[in-house]
């Protein structure tokens, strides 16, 4: 992938350097935090799986046995049974409820059935074979209760899938673009803050250089006046003027008669 | 997750049922059945008739109802309208398929344990060859 491990731009100051770091740190830890989360949900979900290859299994089991119990119950009360109870279907009594579980940290939907009002059982089985279409009934909502068990669990097995694949993609994330990042912008910035002080370091001994020369010559040019000076002085009282276009006025003031102002 | 909250908790929602006749009837008497005020049933009895658009129809309009939270079909039924039962993914209602008189269950084509196959050790349940 392009650009995997830029570097976010910034200005490369201290401050940065501090926010990077934090920031470094936070990712660090959320990265530890996530991993424990998706491994939880992990061991959750393989639980569930196991429950749900068993109940499945069962479930096959309970089927046979209700329409064993509704063969009888035709047999016995007659094949018009079917048409009864479609005519008597009105408001239905076997509900399901559905509620969320909090499980390591995900709402998972949960499912549990109810009975509400009574159920309608006005004219099936009374010519004949009531018993037989009492225990098909119960047969029947004994099938019901395992299979809402069965898609509670089915549902919370397809939450939790979702959940994990969510989890391991910010966990990837993390690791991969999010922390590299954020390390090679402090490389940057910690190169740069180095970088600027080797150009102030350079520049302070420069300008000490430049100082320390220029003490250094003024010291030799004032030694070098100071020695002229003297040796003005030493050949003017001699007569000879050396070199020196000194000043008239003020040092033949001094010292010759002829220079009347 | 704040803002993903699908899941809905209702206290009273309803069980689908799209099967054979005789899985239907024997729901019925358990007391499933329910018909509300427009005359609409949720349960769709499948025969040999019954057109591969209708059970898809009915399978759509299930999953769409607010008030039913799980939806029952038998796995031939299932078989018939496939595509539509595994592009299917959203955690409610659920869909379950259930074995038939004709037809046992057979795992290797349950759309939910089929996508958890690659779990599974080659003998087990998902796989079809126990």
């Amino acid at each position: 992938m392009s650009g995997q491990s830029q570097r976010l731009t910034v200005v490369p100051t201290v401050t940065m350097l501090g926010v990077m770091k934090s920031r470094l740190v936070g990712a660090t830890r959320g990265h530890a935090l996530l991993k424990k989360k998706s491994d939880a949900l992990t061991v959750q979900f393989r639980q569930i799986l196991k429950k749900i290859v068993t109940t499945k299994e069962s479930m096959g089991e309970v089927m046979k046995t209700s329409s064993f119990a509704l063969t009888e119950a035709k047999y016995v009360a007659g094949e018009n049974i079917k048409h009864i109870v479609l005519e008597n279907v009105q408001n239905a009594s076997l509900k399901v409820r559905s509620r969320q579980e909090n499980v390591a940290g995900v709402k998972l939907p949960k499912f549990e059935y109810f009975t509400e009002g009574e159920i309608k059982n006005d004219l099936t089985g009374l010519a004949r074979g009531g018993q037989q279409v009492q225990l098909c009934r119960a047969a029947n909502i004994k099938a019901i209760e395992l299979l809402v068990e069965l898609a509670s669990l089915q549902t919370s097995f397809l939450t939790l899938d979702e959940a994990i694949k969510t989890t391991n993609r910010r966990v990837n994330a993390l690791e991969n673009v999010v922390k590299p990042r954020l390390e090679n912008t402090i490389n940057y910035i910690k190169g740069e803050l180095d970088e600027l002080e080797r150009e102030d370091f350079f520049r302070l001994k420069k300008i000490q250089g430049y100082k320390k020369r220029e003490i250094e010559r003024q010291l030799a040019a004032a030694k070098q006046f100071a020695e002229e000076q003297f040796a003005e002085k030493v050949s003017l009282q001699k007569g000879i003027s050396l070199n020196l276009a000194h000043n008239l006025l003020s040092a033949g003031a001094n010292k010759d008669e002829d220079i009347i102002f | 997750m704040a803002g993903r909250a699908e899941i809905r908790t209702s206290n009273s929602a309803l069980i689908a049922m799209i099967a054979d006749e005789d899985t239907v009837t024997g729901f019925l008497l358990a007391g499933v059945g329910n018909i509300d005020l427009r005359r609409k049933t949720n349960y769709l009895i499948v025969d040999s008739k019954t057109t591969v658009k209708a059970i898809e129809d009915a399978f759509k309009e299930f999953t769409t109802k607010e008030n039913i939270a799980i939806v029952l079909i038998s796995q031939y039924v299932a078989n018939m309208i496939r595509f539509l039962v595994d592009s299917y993914n959203k955690p409610i209602p659920a869909i379950l398929e259930i074995p038939s008189k004709d037809h046992p269950y057979d795992p290797a084509h349950d759309s939910v344990l089929s996508r958890v196959k690659h779990l599974f050790s080659t003998e087990s349940v998902a796989s079809g060859r126990r």
